[in-house]
């Protein structure tokens, strides 16, 4: 019987002991859940939509299809070899048309423009030269009368391409690539393969900035974890002091540090240690500083956390056991830190991928990263499209370091063995 | 191991003269001398604060004397680090290395001496073998209980083969039952490995269990050394008569001292006859001290003048499973203890007024509290 019991098949109420378990833990799942509501669904409007709309935004493509409908349809059945026929050119004279009329010629030209470069002006030129409608059968000669590019494959290739309702064409151009006349995917002229050099710089100074605050970081996280509550206390307020001015504030405090009349190269010529003041800013170098700077507390603090965790017994234990401080070191307090180092250049190098204000401040325009760019598609050249597609692109880059990060972490299964 | 061969093994760790202090104002160990000889198991005992801990941590090298040098074989050792002075340690909180399994918690002093593998295997198999904790080799120390961390902590600090192995309250964290079980595990792997260990712990009856010598520690000052049933029955001043074992004290006066015994004015009147251990001459304030077990209660009827018969009051009688005793009112003290003979508890009651008597030899005149 009571064997029975305990596996829940025979249980005296006849229900069986796991249901019954559940039906014990639903008010507290319940409770809990109306406790975290508020911020779920702060989430949900805040961070989950946008980021849903952005991942939207990189593949919509609804212009020409809204612009030039009977085009599109046109389109449907052309198979790409050779200039479309008549019918397609009526549809694209009735609608260049009709959208002269309802003034929306801008939207669909500006799309196929980054598909072709001088679109734009063969539409202006095509709407503001057509009069009236061709004649039933004749408006493959008169379009390509007004403009000889309509006569290209190439034309029709980018309005096809352009159709809609979601293309591929904006997370290509984040790589890179483009498609050619074809369909095939194919590397983008250089002067147009911007993206991948910035992704790499991105990369680059982002790792830079998270290795310098692992080397800055370590030493002072383990003073805060050795030192007696009161000292490491005030040298915590040291490290949290960054917080209490804002971003803009610590960033413009380096432009007066590193500018060239800027306390650092003042104090260097008074010193005679240069004769000319040195170019600190507006440069890689004060980017990384800047950066470096910012994103140091957010390195200290988890490393600060795991050694706090780790009892000074461990080093005295190996100290026993014949390790010299060094192999100490290396072999026994290191391994125990690693979740920390993990979760701290995670974290600083994941918000250094994204930095915006810092390099556009104290950098040059070989310093800009990827989120400079994001902006400027998103503010100056609205093109949302190419400003979405590198987002999201950064944010799958991101995810994957998040679960390589995870990977290893839940590899280490690193458990307390000491609770003291 | 007898107290002979004991005696004549040379000193294999010797303190001399050891200070120490933290703060530069007050000693917390003052001018130690002690000898430690090779296969003895010596115990540090004494409370909290009384500097056990810290001569202990002399001796690992952790702490560095303010005075004096430690010889360890003869060498003097006080500028040694801890890791070159081949002293195994266990830990009250084990120190297990959290991210290493048990096998390599154990190989860890093996492979920082770059002992070849094979033969590192071996005696780590060897070492988990003794403490019959095999079928746990690959798993971590927090999956393990505590009685198991602390003989993985115990396999770890002998399996290089220390000259020396320190124990600082290793079984501190146990509870009663395995603690009882763990303190006849290290003596008896003291026993087969001949190891010498320096035990640190509070806990008298852990130290009277285990030890081949007992140091008892107060206020900086190694009070008394000596073996277990020494310490008990020839406690030299009223601290170890009181910190080792249960310990009854009355307080009074000196009147005569005479052939090693003297007669005690008590201060609630009346005279008790007693061993003058610690006492400097006739006048002098004394604590008598009597052990609970060497006490016997007479009822009124056997109550007759005599010496060492004392008039006692019942408060409550306290039932231990295996014994009992009587708590009572004596001479002044309040919680004078008696322990009864085995069925005997049935017949006390409270305020009840009965009679004590003792041997004057079992009677120890010290100095007073």
């Amino acid at each position: 019987m009571a064997e029975a019991f305990l596996t829940g098949t025979d249980a005296p109420t006849g229900v069986p002991l796991k249901r019954r378990l559940r039906r014990a833990e639903r008010a507290r799942q319940f409770k809990a859940l109306a406790l975290i509501l508020p911020l779920l669904l702060f989430l949900l409007f805040t961070f989950l939509g946008p980021i849903a709309g952005m991942l939207w935004r990189s593949v919509d493509d609804w212009e020409v299809g809204k612009v030039l409908p009977h085009t599109v349809a046109a389109l449907a059945d052309w198979d790409g070899k050779d200039v479309p026929d008549e019918k397609a050119y009526a549809a694209l004279a009735d609608d260049i048309q009709a959208a002269r009329a309802a003034g929306t010629i801008a939207i669909a030209s500006k799309r196929l423009n980054y598909a072709l470069n001088g679109f734009r002006t063969i539409l202006a030129s095509t709407a503001r030269n057509l009069k009236a409608a061709p004649e039933p059968g004749t408006a493959k000669e008169t379009l390509g009368k007004i403009n000889p590019a309509w006569g290209e494959r190439a034309t029709w290739t980018a309005i096809k391409g352009a159709s809609g309702p979601i293309t591929s064409f904006y997370l290509l151009a984040a790589l890179d690539l483009t498609r050619n006349v074809d369909g095939a995917i194919v590397a983008a002229p250089p002067d147009q393969a911007i993206y991948r050099d910035l992704f790499a710089r991105t990369f680059t100074i982002s790792f830079g900035v998270t290795v310098l605050c692992l080397i800055l970081g370590f030493p002072v996280a383990y003073l805060l974890a050795a030192l007696p509550p009161g000292r490491s206390n005030l040298l915590m307020i040291f490290v949290l002091l960054p917080f209490w001015t804002s971003l803009l504030v610590r960033t413009c405090a380096w432009i007066v540090l590193l500018q060239k009349e800027g306390v650092v190269n003042d104090s260097l010529r008074w010193l005679g240690i240069i004769d000319e003041p040195l170019r600190l800013i507006y440069n890689r170098f004060g980017v990384v500083v800047a950066m470096t700077h910012v994103l140091l507390p957010f390195m200290i603090l988890p490393l600060y956390s795991s050694m706090k965790a780790i009892s000074p017994a461990y080093m005295r234990a190996a100290a026993s056991l014949g390790a010299s401080p060094v192999t100490a070191f290396l072999r026994i307090y290191l391994p125990q830190t690693l979740p920390g180092i993990g979760a701290g250049c995670l974290l600083v190098f994941i918000l250094a991928l994204g930095y915006y204000i810092t390099p556009a401040l104290v950098g040059g325009a070989p310093d800009q990263m990827i989120s400079y760019f994001i902006a400027l598609y998103t503010t100056e050249t609205v093109n949302w499209g190419l400003a979405s597609a590198l987002g999201a692109v950064l944010l799958f880059a991101t995810l994957l370091l998040a679960a390589v990060y995870g990977k290893l972490v839940s590899g280490q299964q690193v458990t307390g063995g000491m609770k003291n | 191991m007898d107290g002979g061969m004991v005696t004549s093994a040379p000193a294999l760790v010797r303190f001399a003269g050891i200070q120490k202090t933290y703060d530069g104002e007050h000693l917390v160990v003052k001018n130690l001398d002690l000898d430690i000889r090779k296969g003895e198991f010596v115990t540090l005992l004494g409370p909290s604060g009384s500097g056990k801990t810290t001569t202990l941590m002399m001796l690992a090298g952790f702490e560095v004397p303010t005075h004096g040098e430690i010889y360890l074989a003869d060498r003097p050792i006080k500028n040694t680090p801890p890791h070159k002075r081949d002293i195994g340690m266990v830990f009250q909180n084990y120190a297990l290395f959290p991210h290493l399994t048990i096998e390599e918690n154990v190989a860890f002093p093996l492979s920082v001496r770059k002992v070849n593998k094979a033969e590192a295997q071996e005696r780590v198999r060897t070492a988990l073998r003794m403490i019959k904790l095999e079928n746990l080799a690959h798993r971590r120390p927090g999956q393990l209980s505590g009685g198991q961390q602390q003989r993985v902590a115990l396999a770890r600090a002998l399996v290089f083969n220390p000259q020396l192995v320190l124990m600082d309250e290793p079984l501190g964290a146990l509870d009663k039952r395995l603690r009882e079980q763990m303190q006849l595990e290290i003596k008896q792997l003291h026993e087969t490995m001949g190891i010498t260990v320096v035990y640190v712990t509070h806990d008298q009856s852990e130290a009277l269990t285990m030890s081949d010598r007992i140091a008892v520690f107060n206020d900086g000052i190694v009070q008394q050394i000596d073996k277990p049933n020494t310490l008990y029955e020839h406690p030299v001043n009223s601290f170890v008569a009181n910190f080792v074992g249960e310990n009854n004290v009355l307080a009074g006066t000196v009147e005569n001292i005479e052939q090693g015994y003297c007669r005690v004015a008590l201060a609630s009147g009346g005279f008790v006859m007693a061993q003058a251990v610690n006492v400097t001459g006739a006048g002098a304030a004394t604590s008598l001290s009597v052990r609970p077990e060497r006490v016997s209660l007479l009822t009124d009827d056997e109550a007759s003048d005599g010496p060492n018969r004392l008039r006692a009051t019942v408060h409550n009688t306290i039932y231990l499973g295996d014994h009992a005793l009587a708590v009572l009112a004596v001479a002044g003290n309040e919680e004078f203890m008696v322990k009864l003979q085995p069925g005997a508890h049935g017949g006390l009651s409270h305020g009840q007024s009965v009679s004590i008597t003792f041997r004057p030899e079992d009677c120890l005149a010290l100095d007073p509290v």
